[in-house]
């Protein structure tokens, strides 16, 4: 057991990589979810992403199209769901959940015939000149685009939400979505949307794992991201840079756990494996729970049908 | 086809509208002067929020037309009515609790607007109409009357040539409504047309111009309520004559029923009020009122009574037993009944139908059998003759509480609980909220109750209501109650004595 042999640079750099699916798919589900639609099918949409990204990616030989196509196909599927639940006023926990089976086994079905392959390369887009500072160079400016896009989206939705008018409507019909109606604003075409980006940027996050982090589609693949990923969102307690922490405390246990594993530290494995989630829902748990000011909890309508009244 | 006029700001003519089963709206024509205060009158159910929510674009109408100013009017949605030049500030809130009031107005308006510009709008509006407001601040916290005139200056910043406000007193302390009164007053001096909807004739009389009177959908006249003595009005607006009940008989009053005492009750909440010195006792067949302007410790006090909060040194008897220690349903089982003001949430169960309403306050299992089922029969036929007895507007047994108008809710409440036959009824606030005719109903049965014997506790802010029906009425100012006095002995001055001793500071 040697614990120089763990190199902290690359450790960082890497629990970036381990975060940023999480940290796309939580996006995508805080702003579905401020706009009232509680989406479970996050899962379901991330397999999707990473099955068709996959696909995609093999089939036209660019990684850039691949990650393209998944954003495509986790917005297909929840386009299914938005169907389902805003037309339809289907019950949106038994649909999420029924979303996340479905993904599952229609990802398993897609995929089958490109188990083993391996996709084309990811091009890395370092920045230049900080890519060069020695240690914080690895650490945080070597990455692919999607790293930094995943930050500029975290802050962007930050933003959105807090400053810009469709942002404050898009919160008021997730507060209630009665009195928004009655104000004149369109409640069925604003969940649309966000459930529509909510499955794009879970797609992409699915993307993500299959074409850059692993890079290989087996079936199965996200294990428990999709679920993490929600979790993550209620335990922010709806807010973009804390969600982006609760990713990263699970991404850096999750990089230390398998370093652990590694050089033979005497834990057990089943411990260690389980570290990351209980590390997070803990951190997450304290942060939530010690209410820092503005965090007021769950939109009011979260997760009712709206139902238009005269 | 109507002709634009230049006293008339806005007009309608022949204006139906059906809803399944019922004509909410029959061939109704009205006009609105320029500046003019003018009442939409009528009893729950008469047609008033539909034909507002035709106005406001909210819906459509069968039949009819409209005209604002010299144009044909017929707005799509509220925001088409919004950017004509008509305002509407509804009876339950349109705003969003975890926002904050900037957010709120800011929702309402619908341009793409900057915000030091809205702020300083904001400043201007509460300093000349006296809406004081502060912007940062969440609506989850404020008052009623607060959050009123964040409605009112959401309404404002579309300089509307129309206002319409539906029952904006229901909610308002008589303090914030007299606030309300003169804000209204100086948007018509500066030339803003009000619609004002509501079935309080006594602030129609003191605030409007004229009176449209609505009943069963349809207009029965338009009259000068300046003329008329609030009673005349009512018997139009019902269309039948009202009668004042009479006090419970005296000679009935002999045992010592209740009684409740307390030296020093601290406040719970940060923002309510602590109790001092409370002191009363009830007689069989007596009702003792108990007024004041409410937020001076009517709910702190009711709560002590039901037994929702359970405090030392408060000493309460009931037939000469220490009740004091017992919880709200072992209060019930003994013979009192309890009807809170907070009609939702706290009175009945919103998703719960009016027949499940009526078992969870059943006190002595009167619906269940002895191995602890339902009887579904009696429960059944003994809410339908509360819905029948109370008139309660209303699908059937089986429609969930929250379906129900606020008025007709209440109706219920107050019903379900006298149904029961209590041997003491506490009530606050029954007729909140509740047309003329049917509050006359509950008065009534109020006093045929005690007429049997019971005693009763009227928790009220109606001073008139107090004063008809009640023999003994003590006030309650910043936690602390008057001495009851004899209301049939009581000279009116005497009463406006206490009250006004009582409630220097607010100003009545």
């Amino acid at each position: 057991m040697d614990f120089s042999e763990i190199n902290i640079p690359i450790l960082i750099a890497s629990l970036i990589v381990t975060a940023t699916p999480l940290i796309l798919a939580a996006l995508g589900e805080l702003i579905a979810e401020k706009s009232g639609v509680l989406n479970l099918g996050v899962e379901g949409m991330m397999i999707i992403g990473a099955v068709s990204g996959f696909i995609i990616g093999v089939e036209t030989g660019s990684a850039l199209l691949g990650i393209i196509g998944s954003a495509v196909g986790g917005a297909l599927l929840s386009f299914l769901f938005a169907f389902i639940v805003l037309v339809m006023k289907a019950n949106q926990v038994a649909s999420g959940l029924a979303l996340t089976i479905f993904g599952l086994g229609i990802a398993a079905l897609l995929g089958h015939p490109y188990t083993g392959i391996a996709p084309p390369q990811f091009q890395s887009f370092s920045l230049p000149v900080l890519e060069d500072i020695p240690i914080i160079g690895v650490m945080f400016f070597q990455h692919d685009f999607v790293v930094y896009f995943s930050i500029l989206a975290s802050i962007a939705t930050w933003y959105f939400l807090k400053y810009s008018r469709r942002g404050l409507v898009l919160r008021s019909i997730g507060e209630n979505h009665d009195v928004a109606h009655s104000l004149g604003y369109k409640v069925i075409a604003t969940r649309f949307g966000s459930i529509l980006f909510g499955g794009a940027l879970a797609g992409l996050g699915g993307g993500y794992l299959s074409l850059v982090r692993v890079p290989q589609w087996t079936e199965g693949m996200t294990a428990g991201a999709g679920w993490i990923a929600l979790a993550l969102v209620v335990f922010s307690g709806w807010h973009p840079f804390r969600l982006i922490l609760g990713a990263y405390i699970f991404g850096g246990i999750t990089i230390l756990q398998l370093n652990l594993q590694a050089i033979g530290v005497n834990i057990n494995i089943a411990i260690l494996s389980m570290a990351p989630y209980l590390a997070t829902i803990i951190a997450l748990v304290i942060i939530s729970v010690s209410r820092i000011q503005g965090n007021k909890g769950a939109p009011g309508s979260l997760g009712v049908s709206f139902v238009k009244v005269t | 086809m109507i002709t634009a006029s230049d006293k008339f700001l806005f007009q309608c003519k022949a204006i139906s509208k059906s809803f399944p089963g019922v004509k909410a709206n029959e061939d109704i024509s009205l006009s609105v002067e320029k500046s003019q205060i003018h009442a939409l009158l009528g009893e729950n159910g008469a047609g008033k929020s539909t034909l507002v929510k035709i106005f406001y674009g909210l819906l459509q109408p069968d039949k009819g037309e409209m005209l604002l100013e010299d144009f044909q009017y017929q707005p799509k949605n509220p925001k088409n009515a919004r950017s004509s030049g008509i305002g509407m500030v509804f009876q339950h809130f349109s705003l969003f609790e975890p926002l904050t009031v900037l957010e709120n107005v800011l929702l309402g308006l619908d341009l793409q607007v900057n915000k030091t510009e809205v702020e300083q709008n904001v400043s201007k509006l509460s300093e000349v109409y006296g809406l004081e407001i502060k912007l940062s601040s969440f609506i989850g916290d404020l008052s009623a009357g607060e959050r009123q005139r964040v409605e009112i200056i959401r309404a404002l910043l579309q300089e509307p040539k129309l206002l319409i406000m539906d029952e904006p007193t229901s909610v308002l302390t008589p303090f914030e409504a007299e606030n309300l009164f003169s804000t209204l007053r100086k948007l018509s001096d500066n030339g803003t047309s009000i619609l004002y909807i509501s079935h309080k004739l006594q602030e129609i009389a003191e605030l409007c111009d004229t009176a449209t009177v609505l009943r069963k959908g349809e207009v029965i006249g338009e009259y000068d309520p300046k003329l008329m003595s609030p009673k005349e009005l009512g018997e139009i607006m019902v269309g039948q004559p009202l009668t004042t009940p009479n006090r419970p008989e005296t000679e009935k009053r002999k045992e010592k029923l209740f009684s409740f005492s307390a030296e020093k009750v601290e406040s719970e909440t940060q923002f309510g009020v602590t109790l001092k010195n409370i002191d009363f006792e009830v007689s069989t067949s007596e009702i003792l009122g108990i007024g004041g302007v409410a937020g001076n410790g009517q709910d702190e006090l009711m709560q002590l009574l039901i037994g929702e909060r359970i405090q030392n040194g408060v000493f309460i008897h009931f037939k000469n037993n220490d009740i004091s220690q017992l919880n709200p349903r072992k209060r019930r089982g003994l013979g009192i009944a309890f009807g809170p003001e907070e009609r939702l949430g706290h009175a009945a169960v919103s998703q719960l139908s009016l027949l499940e309403n009526s078992l969870v306050t059943d006190p002595k299992n009167k619906f269940t059998d002895y191995s602890g089922f339902i009887k579904f029969e009696t429960l059944h036929d003994y809410t339908k003759g509360v819905i029948e007895k109370f008139n309660v507007k209303t699908t059937g047994v089986k429609a969930v509480a929250g379906s129900l108008s606020g008025g007709n809710l209440q109706k219920f409440v107050v019903g379900r609980e006298i149904e029961q036959r209590p041997i003491l009824f506490i009530v606050n606030q029954p007729t909140w909220g509740v047309d003329a005719l049917s509050a006359t109903n509950i008065r009534e049965s109020l006093v045929a109750l005690a007429n049997k014997g019971a005693g009763i506790i009227l928790i009220s802010q109606d001073l008139d209501e107090l004063l008809e029906i009640s023999n003994k009425v003590a006030f309650l100012s910043e936690g602390t109650l008057s001495k009851p006095i004899d209301t049939e002995e009581a000279v009116i001055s005497e009463i406006g004595a206490i009250m006004g001793g009582l409630t220097e500071k607010e100003a009545i």
